[in-house]
């Protein structure tokens, strides 16, 4: 405003004699404080039943206090270890006390179970040695180790005990990217036939991709088609459109799958029609194929309403112009009406890039071996084995990546632009 | 009919809401199981015996295996499972990692003949946090329709894609379909866990495995497999033998199964550390592993029960009046080129290897 | 390109064109709808198969029954899954309603600080992977107790289904005029009033369709109810539907689906109406 360069001779005061700057900013501030105060409850639940969680789960992916807690004499007497040769007798010693504990509260299987994620086969060598140990009166132990199981004698397993005794480690997340530490401390590549995150996070990228293709290129001709028919007819066939949309997602599935399996209805047309064989019935679901397909389905809508939205609002008389200048007809199109749709085209591409990225369901009924996404391995993780930290990592890596396509998102398109129909 | 329904749900809610159901006086017991046929067994051998003998009801869930429910309940000292159906490797994994309740095998009743429970039951079928119920198998069959001419007999077949081509289901993990690529390679039974042992043996069976990768459709809850067979998704497929023999005469299937090779392993009783009703579950389970109980469940699933004196009183299904015996899985013809799950083993390497299966499952 | 009709001076090109555009629209709007509607005839298949038989091609009524549907409605499992879903759908449609609507009447002031990063954080439900959701809640319920009850799925769903009500309650705000709120002020009416009276009324439309969206995401979603309801008394309908297709399939399911789809229509009627009515009063569309 005018105030940095024409300064009033005398400041304005409200009716009680406040100044009108110092009074307005109160009101200003006032009514800050009235609209945050609305957002305030929503805020505090979503804290409490949705921020907080994610954000305690992910603490599990660098957060491993259970070595540190059930070998803590073990840790101790590690620490001046070099790690060049096995330890000595005092090292077996306190290792030798903390499986009698353990043993006594049955808490050794827990150690020996979060060390055998690290090293397979040292879960029973622990739960064994603690058998024995628990027997053993007093020292020396390092012979009784020795002689319970030659694991004892080499360096290794010292090096993952050591390893997991601090509270707060990165192996998770050398995990998630098929990386681990070797015995001197080292980052190195997993064993090529145990490599999986990386092909599984390159896959998921690829399938979103060509997910979110396959809705660009379907959803283009049917947004222009809504945009450009009379209201009647495009209020008729948006409703194709909703009703997917609508309806639930554990449907969908279930009629791709009625649709797609062998003995399904779309190969029995083919065979019907003697397109393929009876025994040239293609394998079309519980694998990538299927997935991309039932997925391109149920994210269309998703490409659609923000395309049409978009193409609603470009005048036709653009085109009629172009076309009276003389450019031909596709010309027309492409160089005056496609850039016109950009804005659709990338808020509808980002969301179904960021739906398509964190999918579940899908995959994990349609998805055979070759469909999987890296949600599944992070369910796998989560219900089968047990590995939670790594559940977390690998959670926490799709999180970044899925934050980062939002705020690119948010940025572009902006969020309260979300279409829904 | 409206207002019914919706006086009803308003008192649900209510309940639900403020959690008046944990505060009612006699609590169901609730038992988790494997779903299908199996549960069913279950049900009828187990459950409604014992709900008409005490009152107390029965709430029958499903689950497919693994300790992941049972370890985040207990961890989080929010138990609300009261007995779970588990296999031998969870059972010892989950009593090691003290997320089992320790179980006093004195409250097992006798044999009629006064044989003590401890002498009753198979060797090695009771664990410091278990008793077990069943031996049951995963065996493999095939569609007899499918294969008019060859018909498929040893388990070196189900790999022969050539000689009996069509997709082949198998349940997604390592477990028990190592044991099958090499069998199927010529190992014997007996040596098959020293092999599997040495990385080389390892290699050996991923190779096998290999060989039919991609005409493999994977399952992973044990009713996929009778389905996939009776939907023509594959032609022969690895599956539990009670589901198998129930597709069989329940449903008349044209499934036969193949013995060869079976790999055989218990489901125990175990109670999750802190279930809430840790008395009524012990008494539950003293009476479902009771000589006659054990049978029961025989004539509804032809698993194997793993009491010795069970064993005479098997008589025909309930519901087909077929003679039992010949289907289970312990049954002589049936066992002469079998294996024991070993629990040890998998313990020890299932991380490991299901790593690996998972990485060979993506490549 | 396609035009809405075809001017009379097209060349053959032109025809060619606009016909095989339209050929290509419909088979993409076929890829949409096909797969919802094959399943309302297959639910009334008389065999426990998933494809059609001889005698459905034939339109033979012995080849059609509703047997799929008496199974349904005998089946205590399904009877209860209804229940929930339906408690849980309607709590937590009611709760995401209220947090959300008023959550969206402070967004929508101009005097809001931090603004977009608010709103970003009040969206994010939506768009965090739903599996990442589901494994925070799981422990985190674990923790406090609340697995293995409806109470718990309803908190869930409500944070799943706030980000609609945001959204369709303030994009109705966009459209409305302050000075009405401020003449009502004026005139003496004390805030509460202002509400109920005036703002409420206009942006009713915004907030029942957020609710439905709610409502929807509520009944639809299966991810959360996977890991915090681990036995079959709090199962859910889709948790239900999950349960029958990777382990009991049979053609139950598809009466099960028939009938979701007929809900799916009927809300999203109310919804498309609704949007209408919107529309108009706000003097938006034309006709």
């Amino acid at each position: 405003m005018a105030e940095s360069t024409l300064q009033p001779p005398v400041a304005l005061t409200t009716a009680d004699g406040q100044p009108l700057k110092t009074s307005l900013a109160r009101v200003e501030r006032r009514a800050r404080i009235r609209a945050f105060a609305l957002v305030v409850p929503l805020l505090i639940f979503l804290c409490i039943t949705f921020l907080f969680p994610i954000g305690q789960m992910l603490f599990r992916s660098i957060h491993d206090p259970l070595v540190v807690d059930l070998l803590p004499n073990t840790i101790a007497a590690l620490k001046d270890w070099d790690g060049t040769d096995i330890p000595g007798e005092p090292v077996f010693a306190a290792l030798a006390e903390d499986m009698k504990k353990g043993r006594e509260d049955r808490s050794i299987g827990k150690v020996a179970t979060r060390l055998n994620f690290e090293q397979s086969g040292v879960r029973s060598v622990i739960t064994r040695t603690a058998r024995r140990v628990a027997k053993l009166e007093e020292g020396p132990y390092k012979e009784a180790f020795l002689d319970a199981n030659k694991a004892w004698g080499e360096v290794e397993t010292w090096a993952t005990i050591k390893r997991l005794g601090n509270r707060f480690n990165t192996v998770q997340y050398l995990a998630s990217v098929d990386r681990r530490f070797d015995t001197e401390g080292n980052v190195v590549m997993q064993p090529e036939d145990r490599q999986i995150y990386v092909p599984i996070f390159g896959r998921t990228l690829w399938m979103s991709l060509l997910v979110t293709a396959c809705c660009l290129l379907l959803g283009f001709p049917i947004s222009y088609m809504l945009a450009t028919q009379p209201l009647r007819i495009s209020n008729l066939l948006m409703i194709m459109v909703l009703l997917p949309f609508w309806t639930s997602l554990l449907v969908r599935t279930t009629s791709w799958i009625v649709i797609l399996q062998s003995e399904g209805v779309l190969n029995d047309i083919l065979v019907w029609t003697g397109i393929v064989g009876e025994d040239g019935r293609v394998q079309l679901i519980y694998n990538q194929t299927g997935t991309v397909i039932a997925m391109t389905q149920i994210l269309l809508p998703f490409m659609v309403l923000p395309l049409y939205s978009v193409m609603k609002t470009i005048s036709p008389s653009y085109m009629r112009a172009a076309q009276s200048l003389g450019a031909p007809r596709f010309q027309a199109f492409w160089k005056v009406y496609a850039p016109n749709t950009l804005p659709g085209v990338g808020a509808g591409s980002l969301l179904v890039f960021i739906l398509a990225i964190g999918y579940y369901i899908t995959p994990a009924l349609v998805g055979g071996r070759t469909g999987q996404m890296i949600s599944n391995f992070i369910a796998h993780h989560m219900q089968s084995s047990l590995n939670w930290g790594l559940a977390a990592a690998l959670g926490g890596i799709l999180l970044i990546g899925v934050l980062l396509l939002y705020w690119l998102y948010n940025k572009l398109v902006g969020v309260e632009r979300l279409s829904l129909g | 009919m409206k207002n019914l329904l919706k006086s009803t749900t308003v008192a649900r809610a209510a309940v639900a809401a403020f959690g008046i159901v944990s505060a009612q006086a006699a609590d169901p017991l609730t038992v988790v199981s494997w779903g299908g046929a199996y549960t069913k067994s279950q049900v009828e051998a187990y459950h409604k015996p014992y709900t008409e003998m005490t009152g107390v009801e029965i709430v029958s869930a499903d689950y497919n295996g693994g300790l992941a429910e049972v370890k985040a309940q207990v961890e989080a000292g929010n138990v609300t499972w009261d007995l779970v159906d588990v296999e031998l490797s969870d059972a010892v994994r989950g009593c090691d990692e003290g997320l089992l309740e320790p179980i006093d095998k004195s409250i097992l009743p006798d044999a009629p003949d006064g044989t003590p429970a401890a002498d009753d039951f198979l060797p090695g079928t009771l664990t410091d946090c278990a008793v077990s119920t069943i031996v049951w198998s995963t065996v493999y069959a095939y569609d007899a329709t499918k294969f008019p001419g060859d018909k498929p007999a040893t388990m070196a077949d189900f790999f022969d894609t050539e000689g009996f081509p069509g997709k082949r289901g198998m349940r997604k993990t390592p477990k028990a379909n190592l044991e099958f690529a090499l069998i199927a390679d010529g190992v014997p039974a007996d040596e098959v866990y020293d092999v599997l042992a040495t990385p080389e043996g390892i290699d050996r069976a991923f190779a096998k495995l290999d060989s039919i990768k991609d005409d493999v459709v994977w399952w992973e809850a044990g009713a996929q497999p009778p389905q996939m067979l009776a939907d023509g998704e594959v032609v022969m497929t690895t599956a539990y033998n009670g589901r198998l023999f129930n597709a069989q005469t329940v449903e008349n299937k044209p499934f036969v199964i193949v013995w060869d090779g079976q790999v055989w392993d218990l489901d125990l009783w175990v109670i999750p550390q802190g279930a809430p009703n840790k008395e009524e579950a012990l008494k539950f389970i003293a009476f479902s592993t009771d000589t006659q109980r054990l049978a029961d469940q025989a004539a509804w699933i032809s698993y194997g029960p793993t009491r010795k004196s069970s064993v005479p009183l098997i008589s025909t299904h309930a519901e087909s009046g077929v003679e039992m015996m010949p289907h289970m899985p312990t049954a002589p013809d049936n066992f002469k080129n079998a294996l024991q799950n070993d629990f040890e083993f998998w313990a020890d390497y299932q991380d490991e290897l299901n790593e690996r299966f998972n990485a060979w499952l993506a490549q | 390109m396609a035009q809405s009709s075809l001017p009379p001076y097209a060349d053959t090109g032109e025809r060619v064109w606009y016909y095989a555009f339209r050929v290509i629209c419909g088979a993409i709007f076929l890829f949409l709808i096909a797969p919802i509607l094959v399943i309302i005839p297959l639910s009334f298949n008389a065999e426990p198969y998933f494809t059609f038989t001889k005698e459905m091609l034939a339109f033979d009524p012995a080849g059609y029954s509703t047997r799929w549907y008496e199974s349904f409605l005998s089946n205590d499992r399904w009877m209860t899954s209804i229940q929930n879903s339906i408690i849980v759908a309607i709590f937590s449609t009611i709760l995401a309603t209220v947090l959300g609507t008023i959550a969206a009447l402070g967004l929508s002031q101009s005097h809001m600080p931090y603004r977009n990063f608010i709103m970003g954080l009040l969206i994010s439900p939506m768009v965090v992977p739903l599996i990442i959701t589901a494994a925070g809640i799981y422990f985190f319920y674990s923790s406090v107790g609340l697995t293995g009850s409806l109470f718990g799925i309803i908190l869930a769903h409500t944070a799943l289904g706030t980000p609609f009500v945001v959204i369709t309650v303030t994009a109705t705000l966009i459209g409305f005029d302050r000075s009405l709120s401020r003449a009502g002020a004026m005139l003496g009416a004390d805030p509460t009033t202002v509400f109920f009276k005036i703002i409420m009324p206009l942006i009713l439309p915004g907030v029942i369709s957020g609710a439905l969206f709610a409502f929807v995401t509520s009944f639809d979603e299966v991810v959360v109810v996977l890991f915090i309801a681990p036995s079959p008394e709090q199962y859910t309908v889709p948790r239900q539907m999950w349960s029958g297709i990777r382990e009991q399939i049979s053609p139950t399911i598809l009466a099960v689906a028939t009938l979701l789809i007929v809900l799916s229509i009927v809300l999203m009627t109310v919804i498309e109406l609704l949007r209408r009515r919107s529309e108009r009063l706000r003097g938006m569309t034309p006709g």
